[in-house]
């Protein structure tokens, strides 16, 4: 009886000390959640606070005059006529209109407002509506890039205003009056990359991901399963086996860098294919890509419980039919959402595609596999590599349309999970 | 520690089968000679006939030397300690021990005459004659229907969908199974209990008209309504098929089996009549076994 009590008496006392522990544990886990939590927050905080602005376009509305006599034009469907005829005039007529205190010494400086390719924007819209000529028409214009600086980050020192005082006068004012209004940037969605901030867009960038993404996927996936498969189930147990077991391991450590070396090796300077081009980028973030698909499929090969090979062995269904009928099915899901991490982590890849070409400056929207192509990380890195300050929300903006496309594809390998795996 | 060591002792008295051995009590002077089997081992009419089988992993002889025949439309149960080499016996006789690499089976084991370990044999057809009931219910994660008709999908049984249909209703008739399933045969088997999911199982197996049906343990992981509803299902079927069952319940062999063997550290030691087994056991070491002196 006593040895019971000193027991019991034992245990109580090391009972507090084993719940401090476990206090204290718990609050280990607290800290580090909050510590990872609040590096997101921050992280979001600053990439939104920066590129929100790159959401918002700087337009001027104008009541612009077609005067034929002032443009050199009196037929607006000759070709010929166009190409030499003189757009800014008109514009810079009908923005001093706007301006009262703006004399004809002010030209220079009230052409500087408009945006250099608001006369492009002008005579496209005359191509298509030759009967403008002689009449006058309300449009919308994109501002000067530094107008657009001045609207969004006026107040604000790290921005360098390029504007003159009186420019700034004029700005304010027009602004009060209605004619410079901001709105939804459509321009960045709809246009590739420019020289210039205002015109410059991420489509090309995200059509060119797009691209890269779907060589990537298209190879990546079969490869990566069947090679899978076959080190799971028919692979014979030796020492030739391991040591692919070994090297692909190893492949998976390897720097992303090392892959665009070797894509530049093989791909551009033997087999002689071009540079810069989506097959190219999504050749080698296949290779890139291929041991993160290898290694998941295995896992999720191995994860297919035992008892249902054996069932479907014990009917006297063949290997080929194990595998077909039952294995795969159930390891689908690991293997999907294995691909699609892969697929994310190939998606936010910049170094291997710097090497392949895929950091040129390109205006065009890509049209196919072999155009010439920039992705989405790689225009963050240009643009954020920029002097020009306008460009840098315009990096912001597109970090954020990158993160939205690996949120989606991380939240659809999620919902492919729950989804396959309730099946079982 | 005191309370600790009796119960231990009035556990193994009861035969039951999750006892802790208690290595102690062997009866050391009983020496197994190798490749003996005492009682019956052989049958007139037999449908397996196995001679001098011997399996290894790797360095290990986990059967040694054993020899018995297996009658046609037979319930033979196998029994004995967990470790004697019963499942790795019943396991040749489909060849499911073929998966494991370092597992190399010896003699002679024949099917109808035709041997089953013949490298020109395909085993697809060997599975197709003789099929396998598991251990732990283990129903494809697929419908009803899907799970009975995988079988004779695989092999080209049926033609037509309604042939389909007969053989999935019929496999489930014999399994005991149809009233219950009827109306859901589209419903997931692994919602169903583990006793209907074993009859399932059952069903599953018998679709593709094998000639003998192995058991491995089929019973262990229910609970004894289930158990019995197997066992009654068990007797059913031993008008039409050769069923090898491995037990650890010995009330289990004397209820379905017609014949009992005995093994012991991968020897066989006794194989007779089963009420003979369990009234008058001729070797020492069965009689050890099932009076519960060991587990």
């Amino acid at each position: 009886m006593t040895d019971q009590r000193s027991q019991a008496e034992i245990v109580r006392q090391s009972l507090k000390r084993r719940y401090r522990k476990e206090r204290r544990f718990r609050a280990y886990g607290i800290l580090a959640i909050a510590i990872a939590l609040s590096a997101l927050v921050i992280l979001f905080a600053d990439i939104i606070g920066k590129g929100y602005s790159g959401f918002v376009k700087t337009t001027v509305t104008l009541d612009v005059q077609l005067d034929g006599e002032m443009m050199y034009i009196d037929d607006a469907s000759d070709e010929r006529q166009l190409k030499m005829a003189d757009f800014v005039e008109p514009l810079i007529q009908a923005l001093m209109k706007e301006i009262p205190g703006a004399t004809e010494e002010d030209r220079d400086a009230v052409r500087d407002l408009i945006n250099p390719y608001a006369s492009v924007t002008l005579r496209d819209a005359l191509q298509a509506n030759p009967d403008w000529l002689g009449t006058t028409q309300t449009m919308t214009f994109l501002t000067h890039t530094d107008v657009d600086v001045y609207v969004k980050h006026g107040d604000d020192d790290a921005y360098s205003i390029k504007l003159t005082e009186e420019q700034q006068a004029w700005v304010d004012r027009l602004l009060e009056q209605g004619a410079i209004d901001t709105s939804f940037n459509d321009v960045f969605f709809s246009n590739g990359d420019s020289r210039d901030p205002s015109k410059a867009g991420v489509l090309g960038a995200i059509v060119g991901s797009l691209l890269t993404m779907f060589v990537t996927l298209v190879l990546s996936f079969p490869i990566g399963v069947a090679a899978a498969i076959y080190l799971e189930e028919f692979a014979p147990q030796n020492k030739f086996t391991d040591f692919i077991e070994v090297n692909i391991n190893n492949l998976a450590a390897v720097p992303s860098i090392i892959f665009g070396l070797l894509g530049l090796a093989v791909f551009i300077n033997l087999f002689g294919m071009p540079r810069s081009v989506p097959v190219v980028g999504g050749l080698v973030l296949t290779l890139m890509t291929l041991p993160t698909i290898i290694i998941s499929s295995r896992a999720a090969i191995k994860s297919v419980p035992p008892s249902i090979r054996e069932a479907a062995e014990g009917i006297g269904a063949s290997k080929m039919q194990v595998v077909l009928h039952h294995v795969l099915p159930l390891a689908m899901p690991g293997m999907l959402t294995g691909s699609i991490i892969g697929m994310a982590q190939a998606l936010g890849e910049t170094a291997p595609l710097l090497l392949i070409g895929m950091v040129a400056f390109i205006v065009d929207v890509p049209d196919g596999f072999f155009d010439s192509a920039t992705v989405l990380p790689v225009q963050v890195f240009l643009w954020a590599g920029s002097p020009e300050l306008a460009f840098i929300e315009r990096a912001s903006a597109a970090i954020m349309v990158l993160l939205t496309f690996l949120i989606s594809m991380n939240a659809l390998a999620i919902w492919m999970r729950k989804r396959l795996e309730r099946r079982w | 520690m005191n309370t600790l060591n009796t119960t231990v002792t009035s556990e193994a008295e009861m035969p039951e089968e999750n006892v802790v051995p208690v290595q102690e009590e062997k009866p050391a002077e009983t020496v197994i000679e190798e490749g003996k089997t005492v009682g019956r081992p052989f049958a007139d009419d037999a449908k397996f006939k196995l001679r001098n089988v011997e399996v290894f992993y790797g360095q290990d002889r986990a059967i040694k030397n054993i020899s018995l025949d297996i009658g046609r439309n037979e319930v033979i149960a196998f029994i004995g300690p967990s470790g004697c080499g019963k499942s790795t016996f019943l396991r040749c006789l489909n060849r499911m021990n073929d998966s494991i690499d370092i597992c190399r089976v010896k003699g002679s084991l024949n099917l109808d005459d035709q041997d089953i370990y013949d490298p020109k044999r395909d085993v697809v057809e060997l599975r197709a004659r003789v099929g396998m009931v598991f251990q732990k219910p283990n129903p494809f994660p697929k419908s009803i229907y899907d799970n009975v008709a995988y079988g004779p999908r695989i092999h080209g049984l049926a033609n037509r969908k309604s042939d389909l249909d007969d053989i999935v209703e019929n496999s489930l008739r014999k399994a005991g199974l149809w009233d219950e399933v009827k109306d859901r045969l589209d419903a997931t088997a692994t919602g169903m209990s583990g006793g209907q999911q074993q009859r399932l199982c059952i069903a599953r197996a018998i679709a593709v008209s094998p000639e003998v049906v192995l058991m491995d343990e089929p019973c262990s992981a229910l609970d004894p309504i289930a158990t019995a509803k197997v066992e009654e299902l068990i007797a059913e079927l031993s008008e039409s098929y050769t069923i090898v069952i491995v037990t650890h319940s010995m009330q289990q062999a004397a209820r379905v089996s017609h014949r009992t063997a005995y093994f012991h550290l991968g020897h066989l030691v006794e194989v007779n009549e089963t009420n003979k087994v369990f009234t008058s056991p001729e070797h020492e070491l069965t009689e050890s076994y099932i009076t519960g002196r060991f587990g």
